[in-house]
């Protein structure tokens, strides 16, 4: 059959979920070929704040990876942009010289930045922020540069803002009006947010007009209309989005703003569509992910020749992706003579929330500090439903009141605007596949995994169709995994009070629902198990994942690597011959200086460890452990002309006594000997600073994806109190964080003055001490045990190769 | 053209271990045995079906499932499937058991 050539020029969100649902429609119909100009698969634009923000990496945001294209038989030239449509000869052309013919056109190139056409403009270190490109670029400045600018004080000019605090550089946010995000709070919202922002670091240049950006090749500040001045080693421009229509200039094709489609995403031209933020429909230009999947939806039904309903435009809603602020709002937001407004307004919880109100419908929300009821509230805004007698917030008590509401939402009702998930998918998939968490629920329907916004309406939706059987706390997660309902204080509990011993046992006596338990629960029993029971408590090595169970770190292609311990990052001429050596006769291909200041050996096959580490005759290093890493020193007093203490002998004595010690999750030292701080002893689990006369000890910070500066925890003279200090801390945290818990989300949690409190008593400390001194006691070298086991050689390391045939 | 099925003795019943994989080098093909906690035998293709690959046989043993060891996949050790979310199938092999003997059939 002669299928129809379909080409869509765009590789983006809205483009490919058009091409989605036309495959869901008719999934023979076409010969499919997509022109994306950047050179990656299709990826989710809504969360590049999240990279910039360092909760995600690219790989994380890729809706559609290239295997998909294959797959359904879709033809990709990524890299590789459309620069010419012939309309009379149905054909595309594009920069490589390409030229493809078509039966249908969908454009779907998307926007642009809007970037002001000022002088200077062009310099370097100015950018934009909507591909995965300004993304990288602002990562590289952030790294080498201290002042950033962000012209825009909308929601994405914010989200940049707060993405650039975390990267390290301080941030000035110009705002052409007075007040934040305008166009969705009102005055007061604005304020909160305002106040709330700058409380995180942010500095707001209000009502300042940017008139010229100065500088040599890169810039080095703006200028403002009213002659004041802003220093900037990098500017973002977030001010809006330009269609992005080049390709149609010289077409034919009529345009405006954007490319002007009917309800129906037809452009004037035959044949040809266009979807997402280059079309203009009805004098909109969209730039939120909802509307566009709308639209692509509509133009699928039309493509495939199905009976489609028009589009008619979209009320969208909005919410700000940033850490410590929960925002929401959509449709109008001003009164006029004609609304009425409802409001909840507690200053001293940080709680504003306001609806607004005409002809008993609600036409506009605003919610700040709690967005809860932003779902609801919106589908009363879109469904147009009369709300006389119904009450307006009730999220407080959600479980009950969203019942009743679910009840009375139909089957076909959309719940996460952004994966076009309806209650329907949601219900079936709870009772079909027996899922009881949200988290699994996300997992399964795709509800809740893009802007999060639905995720208090799915859990609703969870306790409504569970009735009984739903468990509030359960589906929050507080137990231990889905194998058993226990919270880790009720474990402890238990495997106190009844003298549990085994991971065996646990799961028996405490009737797991899944007996041999999985990958969350058997390494968390085995570690309390271990922390309880101190002396006479055998590790379960098969209930360790890879890396602990096989005492090396494992990389992607099953390959190992071996990192030799290094006391305090400190060698020797002996160890160094040795470990190269090794690195030769195995023919390591990497040998690599690692984070922790010690000489890694990458890519070891597994059947080679046993024998590497003999030949190296040195302890591990446990790279790979839920335990004490490293303990980073800088030279200190011994060389450095600014070295007030002994770092390095100080940074040896604490590697020696805990190295070993299973811990929670990883645990990381580092010991300056002066404030300059070279050994980042600011940002580790435990550091420790030199001062004259003492030290300092800071806990609690982290280097790693939640980047977390610790918090001086208390200041001592010897290294004998650092020692004791050290030592209660660390037992304390092994007593009461939950497994894979780190340090810096420990103390967060109960709360440093409490730690403080505990530490300050002499006799708790001594006890603590005890209890740490007895379990380290009962550890003994892994590798030096492999090597002189042949059962565990044997079960762990060994290959075994047969010959064909019996 | 017969079409005929090859026997091949991989290992010793006794030695295999409980719960834990078990790597064995078969021509260009390396194949995780699993004895599991009923005593049964499964043996499964030594490779994820992540996109991104790895290796099975280090991986955490529970029931008739093998947790893949690099991206916590949930696989039936029966039939090789991905369990939900993910979504894939690793190649499984026959075995038989016979005395002392495990034979992989191909």
């Amino acid at each position: 059959m002669h299928m129809k050539k379909l080409v869509m020029i765009g590789n983006g969100m809205a483009g490919v979920r058009t091409i989605e649902e036309i495959l869901k429609l008719s999934p023979n119909q076409f010969e499919i070929t997509i022109f994306g100009q950047e050179p990656h698969p299709n990826y989710n634009r809504i969360k590049l704040s999240n990279i910039l923000q360092g909760d995600a990496s690219f790989e994380d945001i890729i809706i559609n990876p290239l295997d998909w294209y294959k797959e359904n038989d879709i033809q990709l030239f990524t890299g590789e942009a459309v620069t010419k449509i012939d309309l009379k000869a149905k054909k595309v052309f594009s920069d490589e010289g390409r030229e493809v013919e078509y039966d249908e056109l969908i454009i779907a190139t998307g926007s642009n930045s809007f970037i002001l056409p000022i002088p200077g403009a062009d310099k370097l270190g100015v950018t934009g922020f909507r591909d995965i490109k300004d993304c990288e670029m602002m990562i590289n400045s952030a790294s080498q540069y201290k002042k950033a600018v962000v012209i825009g004080g909308g929601l994405l000019g914010l989200e940049a803002a707060r993405g650039l605090l975390n990267l390290g550089m301080k941030v000035d946010v110009v705002h052409l009006m007075p007040s934040l995000m305008e166009r969705q709070l009102d005055p007061i919202a604005s304020s909160l947010l305002k106040a709330e922002l700058e409380s995180q670091g942010m500095n707001f240049l209000m009502e300042k007009e940017t008139v010229e950006i100065i500088g040599d090749e890169r810039v080095a500040g703006l200028r403002f209309k009213d002659g004041s001045f802003a220093r900037a080693d990098l500017v973002v421009m977030a001010i809006g989005i330009k269609s992005n229509i080049g390709v149609v200039k010289d077409s034919g094709i009529y345009v405006n703003r954007g490319i002007v489609v009917n309800d129906y995403m037809e452009t004037s031209a035959p044949n040809v569509y266009a979807v997402g933020e280059c079309a203009e429909h009805r004098e909109i230009v969209y730039g939120l992910v909802a509307p566009l999947y709308e639209q692509g939806k509509i133009l699928a039904e039309r493509i495939c020749g199905k009976e489609a309903a028009p589009y008619e435009g979209s009320v969208t809603g909005t919410q700000l992706k940033v850490a410590g602020v929960d925002l929401y709002s959509a449709g109008e937001i001003f009164e006029d003579g004609t609304t009425k407004s409802i409001m909840v307004y507690n200053e001293y919880e940080g709680i504003y929330k306001r609806v607004l109100v005409r002809n008993n419908k609600i036409v506009g929300i605003v919610l700040y500090g709690d967005t809860k009821d932003s779902t609801r509230l919106f589908r009363m805004l879109t469904k147009k439903e009369d709300i006389t007698g119904v009450s307006i917030f009730e999220s407080q008590c959600s479980a009950e009141s969203g019942s009743g509401d679910i009840a009375s939402m139909p089957n076909d009702e959309l719940v996460c605007g952004c994966n076009g998930v309806t209650k329907g998918a949601i219900v079936e998939a709870i009772k079909t596949q027996g899922l009881t968490t949200l988290d699994q629920v996300s997992h399964c329907t795709n509800a809740g995994r893009s802007c999060g916004r639905c995720k208090p309406m799915v859990n609703d939706i969870l306790a409504y169709t569970l009735g009984d059987q739903f468990d509030a706390a359960a589906a929050q997660k507080t137990s231990i995994c889905s194998c058993t309902t226990i919270s880790r204080e009720e474990l402890i509990a238990e495997i106190k009070e009844k003298g549990l011993t085994s991971v065996k046992e646990v799961m028996n006596v405490l009737e797991w629902n899944n007996e041999e338990g999985c990958t969350k629960c058997r390494p968390a029993i085995n570690y309390y198990l271990g922390m309880i029971h101190m002396d006479e408590y055998k590790d379960d090595r098969d209930s360790r994942l890879v890396n602990e169970k096989m005492h090396a770190n494992i990389q992607k292609d099953g390959t190992y690597s071996v990192v030799p311990r290094m006391y305090g990052g400190v060698t020797t001429a002996a160890d160094l011959k040795k470990i190269a050596v090794v690195a030769e006769k195995y023919e390591v291909p990497l040998v690599k200086l690692t984070g922790g200041q010690r000489i890694g050996l990458f890519g070891v096959k597994k059947e080679d460890l046993p024998s590497m580490w003999e030949e190296l005759d040195m302890p591990s290093g446990y790279a790979y452990g839920k335990t004490l890493r490293t303990v980073k020193t800088c030279v200190g007093a011994q060389f450095c002309r600014y070295g007030t203490q002994d770092s390095m002998a100080l940074g040896i004595e604490l590697e020696k006594k805990f190295e070993r010690l299973d811990t929670p999750h990883k645990v990381k030292m580092g010991v300056s000997a002066c404030p300059r701080n070279c050994s980042e002893a600011g940002i580790k689990d435990i550091g420790f600073v030199g001062i004259d006369g003492g030290w300092e000890i800071y806990v609690a910070g982290n280097g790693g994806v939640d980047l977390r500066a610790g918090d001086l925890l208390a200041t001592v003279k010897t290294e004998a109190e650092v020692m004791e200090m050290t030592g209660a801390y660390l037992q304390y945290y092994r007593e009461t964080a939950n497994y894979l818990e780190r340090t810096s989300k420990w103390v967060v949690r109960v709360g440093l003055e409490h730690v403080k409190e505990v530490l300050a008593n002499e006799e708790t400390r001594k006890a603590l001490n005890e209890r740490m001194d007895q379990t380290l006691k009962k550890y003994i070298e892994p590798w030096n045990e492999a090597i002189e086991s042949e059962n565990i050689k044997d079960k762990y390391y060994a290959v075994h190769t047969v010959k064909a045939g019996e | 053209m017969i079409l005929t099925k090859t026997r091949t003795l991989v290992a010793n019943y006794s030695v295999l271990p409980v719960r834990a994989g078990y790597s064995v080098k078969l021509h260009d093909n390396e194949v995780a045995l699993f004895k599991v906690t009923n005593g049964k035998v499964f043996a499964i293709e030594n490779r994820s079906p992540h996109p991104k690959g790895g290796v099975l046989t280090e991986g955490l043993v529970s029931g008739e499932f093998v947790f893949c060891p690099v991206y916590d996949w949930k696989i039936s050790l029966a039939d090789g499937k991905v369990q939900a979310p993910d979504e894939g199938q690793v190649k499984t092999y026959q075995v038989e058991v016979e005395e002392d003997n495990v034979y992989i059939i191909k």
